[in-house]
C-alpha cells in the first residue's frame, strides 16, 4: 500500500492497472483525457492500448476485446458516448465475458464541453450499472469492482466521474499493480454475438431479467448506503455528497447514492421513514424520479419542485443554498461576490497559433460568408469573428453543406481540426461531394490533438505508445472522397493563403485547403527555434493592424505597438504591418 | 462545516499554479495530512485566468466556498483582485506585483483597474506584495516564480518549511533543484510573518 498525491484521472489510471486491465482505449476529451494519458506513459505496460480515431470506433474494440474475455477499459468524455451510443445499447444485449468498464466523464458546468448531458440517463437507457463516486478516493476503489461486477452480470458498466473527479486531487491510497494472467479467447457463440432479430429478442428479455439481482447487489456491495440520524433526510450522489457532507448538521438522516440501478424496495424503506426527503444530485433528476416514485406521502424536495437547479454544477455555495431553501439548515456560508467589472481573461489562442492566421486569411477574402466550426482549440477563432456555429465533432462541414443547400445566398467556409476531421469529418466531406454542396472546407492541420493535452491521431506519425506510423494523408482522404480542389498550405504565408482561397472562391463544389502548420506547443517542445520580432518605434505610426491581429504577443502603449516575450517569431504580424515596423529582432 | 486549511492559488495558465498545488500536496503527504484539491485544466494552458484548491485535512469535498479561503497565493496582481472574494474577512493574501494585461485590454479596450486601485481594495486582507519575477531571476531562473510565491506564503501555512523544501525537491526536475531551493529560501525571507 502506498498514498500518493494524484489527480483524480490518475488515480483511476492507477486503478486500472490494479484490476489488471488487459486492453485500454479511447478517444481524448476533458475531463476524460488523463486517464489514457497516464496509462500510455507506463513503463513495461502489459497491456494493449490504443488512441482510437472515435468513441464508437473504441468502444466496439474495447467491446470485442471483453467478448475474449479479458478485461477491457474504454474512455470518452460525455459526449463521446453520443458517438459510441450505437454500440452501447446493443452491448448490454450481447453482453461481455471479461469485464468492460466504459469510462464516460461528465462537465457539469460545461468547463469544456458544449453541452451538460448526465451519462447516469445512458445507463438507464441501455440498462447497464453505472458508477458515480464522490471523490477521488471513491473513484480509484471502485474500478477494481466495476471490472469484477461487469464480469459477475455479463454486463458493460459505465463508470461515470465528473470533472470535479476526474481534476480534483487528493492523498489517495492505493494497491499493488497486478499483472494479467488472462488469455483472450473468442467462443464462437451466434446466438450471443449476432444480433438477428430471432436472437436479439432473446437477448433483450434476458437484460430484462438481470435487473432484479442487479439492483440488489449494488446495495449488498455497499455502493449505495444510508444512515437514520433524524426525521428529515438528504438523498445525494456523486460528488454532491461530499458537498452535503461537509455541510449536514447531526440529526439529519443521510442516505449517499454510488451505483445505479437503485433498489427501490431498499430506497422506499428509507424514505417511509421520514417526513421530509431532500434530493440533491448534479444535473438529470435520475435519483429524484424514483424516490417520488415510492415516497407516497412522504414530501420530497428537488429539482421538480423547483428547490434544486437542473443546470450546472453543485458546490458547497450551491448546496447550502438548497437545504437552506428547503429548510432543512439555516445557510452557514457567508457569500461574498467578486469584484464588479474585472476584465475577463478568457483562453485564447497561443501567441503564434497556426488557426490565428488561417482566420485571418479566411475573414480578409470570405468578408460576408457563414463560418460554421468544429471542436477544437480553433473554436476560440469565435473571438476572431471566424466561428459562426459549432455543435459536435465533425459538424461543421455537414452544417455547412446543409446550409449551402438550404438557399442561403452567402458564401459558406468551414474550418476543422485534424483529429475533428479523422473522428467524424470525412463522412460530412463525402457527403458533401457526393451531394455537390458549393463550399469551401479548411483543415486546420496541427498533426496533433491540441486541447485535449497533445495526444497523437492517425495524422501525427505516431500511436499512443510511441511506436511510428505512417501519417495519413489528408490530401489522398479528401481526393479519395472526391473533391478535386485540394490544396495544402503553410498559414503563417498568410500572402500565399489568401490567394489560394481566393482562387477556391471562384469556383463551384466542395474546396478543399489544408493549413498545416504545426502546434506552437508541440514546435517549442520540440525545441523549434524561430527567432522573435519586435516594433521599430520609428517606422510604428499606431495604425493598430497587428492589435487586431489578437496575438497576445502583441501589446500597444504610448501609441505604438510592442511585442512581448510571448513571441515565438511566426513573423505573420510582421506581414500584416502596412509600414515595415515589426522586424526580426537584431536586424532593422 | 470543515475543519480543513484552505489555500486558493490563482493565475495565468503557464505560470505554473499546478506544480506549486503539487507541491503543497506532496509536503502534506511528507506530513501525513490529508488533502484534497481542484483544478483547471484543459482549456486553461491557452492563458486563461486559472484556479487551484488545496483543502489542507480536507475530508470533504475538493471545492473552497467563496468566504472560506484562509490563504490566496496569487501569481497576477489582476488575478488577486478577481478571486479576492474566496478569502475569509482576516485572510492572508499574498500576491506578486506584476500584472499580466488581458489581450481584450489592446483589442477591444478593456479597462483595467490601476495598481493602487487594486492594491487599495487588497487592503482589507492581511496582504502581501511581492516582486516574484526579481526574485526567481535572483534566485537563477524566472521560471521560478512559483516556488517564490510559495516560500513566501509558507509562513502562513500548517506545514512545516522543511516539508515544502523537501516536497519542492521531490517535484521540480533534477537539474533546477538548486534554483528552485533558493527560490523557495527567497521568497520566504520577502514574504514576513503572517
Amino acid at each position: 500500500m502506498e498514498r500518493r498525491y494524484l489527480l483524480g484521472n490518475e488515480a483511476i489510471a492507477h486503478a486500472c492497472l490494479e484490476a489488471g486491465v488487459d486492453f485500454v482505449c479511447g478517444y481524448p476529451g476533458t475531463p476524460s483525457s488523463e486517464v489514457i494519458d497516464t496509462l500510455r506513459m507506463q513503463p513495461d505496460r502489459s497491456y494493449y492500448l490504443e488512441w482510437s480515431v472515435n468513441e464508437k470506433v473504441a468502444l466496439e474494440n474495447a467491446l470485442a476485446a471483453a467478448w475474449c474475455g479479458v478485461r477491457a477499459l474504454c474512455t470518452m468524455k460525455h459526449v463521446g458516448l453520443n458517438v459510441a451510443a450505437d454500440p452501447l445499447m446493443t452491448s448490454a444485449y450481447t453482453g461481455v465475458t471479461g469485464g468492460l468498464v466504459i469510462l464516460s466523464a461528465d462537465d457539469p458546468f460545461a468547463h469544456s464541453s458544449q453541452n451538460e448531458q448526465d451519462t447516469r440517463c445512458y445507463a438507464h437507457f441501455a440498462r447497464i450499472p453505472c458508477l458515480d463516486p464522490a471523490s477521488v478516493q471513491e473513484a480509484h476503489d471502485m474500478i477494481p469492482k466495476a471490472f469484477a461486477l461487469s464480469e459477475e452480470f455479463g454486463l458493460p458498466v459505465l463508470f461515470r466521474p465528473t470533472t470535479r473527479i476526474c481534476h480534483s486531487k487528493g492523498d489517495v491510497e492505493l494497491g499493488d499493480i497486478v499483472k494479467s494472467t488472462r488469455k483472450a479467447e473468442f467462443h464462437k457463440d451466434p446466438r450471443q454475438y449476432v444480433v438477428i432479430p430471432a436472437h436479439t429478442r432473446i437477448l433483450h428479455k434476458k437484460l430484462n431479467e438481470k435487473q432484479p439481482a442487479l439492483r440488489r447487489r449494488l446495495v449488498e456491495l455497499g455502493f449505495n448506503r444510508c444512515e437514520i440520524r433524524g426525521k428529515t433526510a438528504v438523498i445525494s450522489s456523486g460528488i454532491g455528497a461530499s458537498y452535503v457532507e461537509e455541510l449536514l448538521p447531526p440529526g439529519i438522516s443521510f442516505m449517499k447514492i454510488a451505483a445505479y440501478p437503485l433498489d427501490e424496495g431498499w430506497l422506499a424503506v428509507f424514505v417511509q421513514k421520514h417526513e421530509r426527503v431532500l434530493i440533491i444530485e448534479e444535473l438529470a433528476p435520475e435519483v429524484e424520479e424514483i424516490v417520488r416514485q415510492v415516497a407516497g406521502t412522504v414530501p420530497v424536495f428537488g429539482k421538480k419542485n423547483g428547490y434544486a437547479p437542473y443546470e450546472g454544477e453543485l458546490s458547497p455555495t450551491v448546496v447550502a443554498a438548497i437545504m437552506e431553501k428547503a429548510g432543512f439548515i439555516k445557510n452557514p456560508l457567508s457569500a461574498p461576490q467578486p469584484v464588479p467589472d474585472v476584465p475577463a481573461r478568457p483562453p485564447i489562442l497561443c501567441a503564434g497559433c497556426l488557426h490565428r492566421s488561417a482566420f485571418y486569411a479566411i475573414r480578409k477574402v470570405y468578408k460576408d460568408a457563414i463560418y460554421p466550426s468544429d471542436i477544437g482549440c480553433y473554436t476560440l477563432g469565435l473571438q476572431l469573428g471566424a466561428v459562426d456555429t459549432t455543435i459536435c465533432m465533425g459538424a461543421s462541414i455537414t452544417n455547412a453543406s446543409g446550409i449551402a443547400h438550404s438557399g442561403e445566398p452567402r458564401d459558406v467556409i468551414c474550418t476543422i481540426g485534424d483529429s475533428t476531421f479523422l473522428h467524424t469529418g470525412i463522412q460530412g466531406l463525402l457527403n458533401a461531394v457526393y451531394n455537390n454542396a458549393n463550399m469551401t472546407v479548411v483543415i486546420l492541420d496541427n498533426r496533433i490533438t491540441a486541447m485535449t493535452g497533445h495526444q497523437p491521431n492517425p495524422n501525427t506519425g505516431a500511436t499512443a505508445c510511441g511506436v511510428e506510423t505512417p501519417p495519413v494523408s489528408l490530401d489522398a482522404i479528401c481526393r479519395a472522397c472526391g473533391a478535386t480542389f485540394v490544396e495544402t498550405i503553410d498559414p503563417y504565408d498568410v500572402t500565399g493563403m489568401i490567394n489560394l482561397l481566393q482562387e477556391a472562391k471562384k469556383r463551384s463544389g466542395v474546396k478543399v485547403i489544408i493549413a498545416k502548420q504545426m502546434c506552437v506547443i508541440m514546435a517549442r517542445r520540440q525545441g523549434v527555434k524561430r527567432g522573435r520580432y519586435t516594433v521599430n518605434p520609428e517606422a510604428c505610426t499606431g495604425c493598430g493592424t497587428c492589435v487586431r491581429f489578437g496575438c497576445p504577443a502583441i501589446e500597444f502603449a504610448d501609441d505604438k505597438a510592442r511585442i512581448n516575450e510571448l513571441c515565438i517569431g511566426c513573423a505573420v504580424c510582421a506581414s500584416l504591418c502596412p509600414f515595415g515596423a515589426i522586424v526580426r529582432e537584431g536586424k532593422k | 462545516m470543515s475543519s480543513s486549511f484552505d489555500i486558493l492559488i490563482v493565475g495565468i495558465g503557464g505560470q505554473g499554479t499546478i506544480l506549486a498545488s503539487n507541491i503543497l500536496g506532496e509536503a502534506c503527504l511528507i506530513e501525513n495530512r490529508h488533502v484534497k484539491g481542484a483544478e483547471t485544466h484543459g482549456m486553461a494552458q491557452r492563458g486563461g485566468s486559472v484556479e487551484s484548491h488545496i483543502r489542507i485535512g480536507g475530508e470533504h469535498g475538493p471545492l473552497i466556498p467563496p468566504g472560506q479561503a484562509d490563504l490566496l497565493i496569487s501569481f497576477d496582481l489582476l488575478e488577486a483582485l478577481r478571486y479576492s472574494h474566496f478569502l475569509k474577512r482576516d485572510g492572508r493574501l499574498v500576491t506578486n506585483r506584476r500584472m499580466v494585461l488581458p489581450t481584450s485590454v489592446f483589442t477591444q479596450k478593456a479597462m483595467v483597474p490601476q495598481e493602487e486601485d487594486i492594491l487599495a481594495s487588497l487592503k482589507r486582507f492581511n496582504l502581501r506584495v511581492l516582486d516574484a519575477e526579481s526574485l526567481a531571476i535572483q534566485a537563477g531562473s524566472p521560471l521560478s516564480q512559483n516556488v517564490v510565491m510559495l516560500g513566501a506564503a509558507s509562513s502562513a501555512m500548517p506545514l512545516k518549511p522543511e516539508s515544502l523544501v523537501e516536497a519542492v525537491k521531490r517535484l521540480v526536475p533534477k537539474k533546477t533543484l538548486d534554483i528552485n531551493v533558493k527560490a523557495f529560501e527567497a521568497g520566504r525571507a520577502a514574504g514576513g510573518k503572517s
